[in-house]
């Protein structure tokens, strides 16, 4: 195999070893992968930018809410149980984590805590969408170059540099 | 090899027919390419009036795999009009909700299953498992 190649899929091995080392995918993105076939060969890439935009819109729709006057707190929680939802089917285990401690504040009415609970979430947000978009990116390079893309279940073990 | 074969379904291929319920556009996508990739032919609406709606029109479903919180009309109310319908298809409740009181009430509303999202091809093996009327 080129060279090239093997040191792309490498980084990509190593890349995607660290999302589930640092919890931002957990084993709910390996079941996407393997939903993926010659049918629907685009089908984590499409998945995951609905994500994106339902959520972007969903951060922004929680924003508006929590800045009224009387905070309607059903409507605060639906939006964050929509958002819990998505982002448990797509693996975004950070984003999933901080909407369950955000519904509990919405629980209690807590307004403080209800709008440090959202920026985490878009912290959260920003982190996963911008280590998928990479992921992504490394893919593409990869099946460029010739090589395929296996997937994070059949992943080669990444050995950690010994410091 | 088809996805189908590989679960060990590749009996279901264009047997099972199944409707998703669901008004989440990121979970109405997975749970169409699962059905898809076990065989199931499947068609999506956005929420509980709509799946109430279809059967009305006269198609019939073996499966049908139904959110709890929805716009317009819920999964507890759609499932409870469904069976006051006369619909035998088996229902399955897939939801976020995590507390067992959330869920009861989504059962006695006439499911025949219930899974927390998110779904996995595990747990909609374990779904079809219980199909138990062919539309």
């Amino acid at each position: 195999m080129d060279v090239g190649l093997m040191q792309m899929q490498r980084r990509l091995a190593e890349y995607t070893s660290a999302l589930f080392k640092e919890g931002i995918l957990d084993s709910q993105y390996v079941q996407l992968q393997e939903l993926q076939d010659e049918s629907n060969p685009d089908f984590v890439v499409e998945v995951v930018s609905l994500f994106f935009t339902d959520s972007e819109k969903l951060l922004n729709d929680l924003s508006r809410d929590l800045a009224q006057q009387n905070v309607d707190f059903k409507r605060v929680d639906a939006h964050v149980h929509q958002l819990k939802g998505s982002s448990s089917s797509i693996g975004a285990e950070r984003v999933k984590n901080a909407c369950i401690v955000f519904r509990n504040f919405c629980q209690e009415k807590n307004i403080p805590g209800c709008l440090r609970c959202l920026q985490q979430i878009k912290q959260e947000f920003l982190l996963v969408k911008s280590k998928l978009e990479t992921l992504f990116k490394l893919e593409q390079q990869v099946v460029a170059a010739g090589g395929s893309i296996p997937t994070s279940g059949s992943l080669p073990t990444v050995q950690q540099p010994i410091l | 090899m088809p996805k189908s074969q590989f679960f060990g379904v590749s009996s279901l291929n264009d047997e099972v027919t199944a409707l998703v319920v669901d008004d989440n556009k990121v979970s109405q996508m997975i749970h169409h390419q699962l059905l898809n990739v076990l065989g199931i032919v499947n068609h999506v609406v956005g929420n509980g009036k709509e799946a109430v709606e279809i059967h009305s029109s006269g198609k019939k479903f073996d499966l049908v795999l139904m959110d709890r919180d929805m716009p317009v009309m819920n999964g507890i109310e759609a499932t409870k009009k469904l069976r006051d319908m006369g619909v035998k298809s088996t229902i399955a409740g897939v939801s976020s909700h995590s507390l067992s009181e959330e869920r009861q009430e989504f059962i006695e509303a006439g499911l025949d299953d219930y899974h927390e999202k998110p779904l996995t091809i595990a747990k909609l093996l374990s779904v079809v498992s219980k199909i138990k009327y062919k539309a």
